[in-house]
């Protein structure tokens, strides 16, 4: 697996009232699996997992994504990294499911069959094949999801980051693309507020007040995250 | 589940239009627009979105498909035509309206013929011979493709917004309809950066 590490990082956000902080001082390696970030609405867990993928670089401290810093080699750690959002028609650009894995894959594939074979191949493993020449928008929620995900895992990254991926499906798309990520070859940071899914990865995070407040075992973490919500 | 919008949507199929090489066919295209923008009086634009519907119809895209092409526009097109018809006389706002129209369902004709990569590959190839003037070709077509991709989102946008304002019994007020449609628009130019970059793409 690779080498997710966190060292002193501090990221700010410009406010009309001053800088906000949003991460403070955060220090982790992350080697497992899968990991998951859990945590209450606001604590920096979604600005953490950008870090990693070098949407937002820290305003101190370094993010390295095996040995290579996300804010100064950023091309080279998205080419092992990839990012799944949480609003799935946010990150689909292209006007048909097809032409949206295609567009992933035109940097890496230059040949045009080539391509058009591999996106096929792609959308049959998601069981989007039939989908190939539907509108992006005309897709159910799960539907777009996977796409996205599909689009993401077409380029073969060695990492996949996803923030909060399941937040706006239904239960049983939910657990579609929950069990699609759970068995996933590639190394996992998971953004969640569904704690089963969380108890499913090898470590968990819990991010409070942007600082890691636990870091454990899932069950102990998850443990501690319920009841520092029910004593608050 | 939204519905499909049409401009920017491919829709497969074999007839001759659907056959032709994407290079060609957008160069048919613009010239067939300059050529359309370039009829005068109110006559010659008519027959030309009357070609412009046969065209449609030749290359098998559903009426129904140009039709909801159409539809956003219609608002826009009638008070355009009414003032040019209050300022310069009805031929010019029948001309008018009806280039307007015309190239929309031209445009939409190549849309749901021509597969988007296979665009991109054309731009690509076309704008080749101005890499020495430092233009990028991939980054061209790029935006080329996002601009279309966008039209379907930006109508999804003000559907949600007109729906969002009629639940408030707000849909006759034009700022309820128009600050978060444009709020909105901004945001999902925002998203589709960062998804653009989380992809990777444009960091070569």
């Amino acid at each position: 697996m690779a080498d997710i590490a966190f060292d002193g990082v501090t990221v700010t956000a410009e406010a009309s009232g001053g800088d906000v902080v949003i991460l403070r001082d955060v220090a982790a390696t992350l080697t497992q699996h899968r990991v998951a970030l859990i945590g209450g609405n606001g604590s920096g867990k979604s600005t953490m997992a950008r870090l990693v993928n070098g949407l937002v670089t820290p305003s101190s401290g370094t993010v390295t994504v095996d040995g290579l810093d996300v804010a100064s080699e950023g091309p080279a750690v998205r080419r092992r990294v990839g990012f799944v959002f949480t609003q799935p028609a946010a990150q689909l650009v292209m006007p048909t499911v097809a032409e949206d894995v295609a567009l992933s894959l035109r940097r890496l594939v230059k040949d045009k069959d080539e391509r058009q074979r591999r996106v096929m191949d792609v959308l049959a493993t998601y069981g989007l094949a039939h989908l190939a020449d539907t509108s992006v928008h005309a897709l159910s929620g799960g539907q777009q999801q996977l796409l996205a995900l599909a689009g993401v895992l077409a380029t073969e990254p060695s990492i996949v980051v996803a923030d909060e991926p399941t937040t706006l499906l239904d239960l049983r798309n939910s657990a579609i693309v929950a069990d699609r990520l759970l068995s996933l070859e590639q190394q996992l940071v998971l953004v969640t507020h569904d704690l089963d899914l969380a108890l499913r990865c090898e470590r968990v995070l819990v991010v409070e007040g942007g600082r890691i407040a636990a870091d454990g075992e899932p069950a102990e973490a998850v443990a501690w995250y319920r009841d520092s919500v029910t004593s608050a | 589940m939204r519905g499909a919008l049409p401009l920017g949507t491919y829709r497969p199929g074999t007839t001759v239009w659907h056959r032709i090489p994407a290079g060609p066919k957008l160069g048919l295209v613009v010239l067939t627009s300059i050529v359309v923008v370039a009829l005068r009086g109110p006559w010659p634009p008519v027959a030309a979105l009357a070609g412009a519907v046969l065209l449609s119809a030749w290359a098998r895209v559903p009426p129904g498909a140009v039709w909801r092409g159409l539809r956003p526009l219609l608002v826009v097109v009638a008070v355009l035509g009414g003032f040019q018809w209050w300022q310069r006389g009805w031929p010019v706002a029948v001309e008018v309206v009806a280039t307007t129209l015309a190239l929309v369902v031209v445009a939409t004709t190549f849309t749901a013929t021509t597969p988007m990569d296979r665009m991109l590959d054309a731009i690509v190839r076309g704008l080749r011979p101005f890499r020495r003037l430092g233009v990028d070709p991939e980054k061209v077509a790029l935006a080329f493709s996002l601009m279309i991709g966008a039209i379907p989102a930006i109508f999804e946008i003000f559907r949600e917004t007109r729906e969002a304002a009629k639940a408030r019994g707000l849909e006759r007020s034009p700022r309820a309809n128009l600050s978060p449609m444009a709020i909105r628009t901004v945001a999902h130019a925002y998203d589709t950066g960062a998804a653009l970059h989380a992809r990777g793409i444009g960091d070569d």
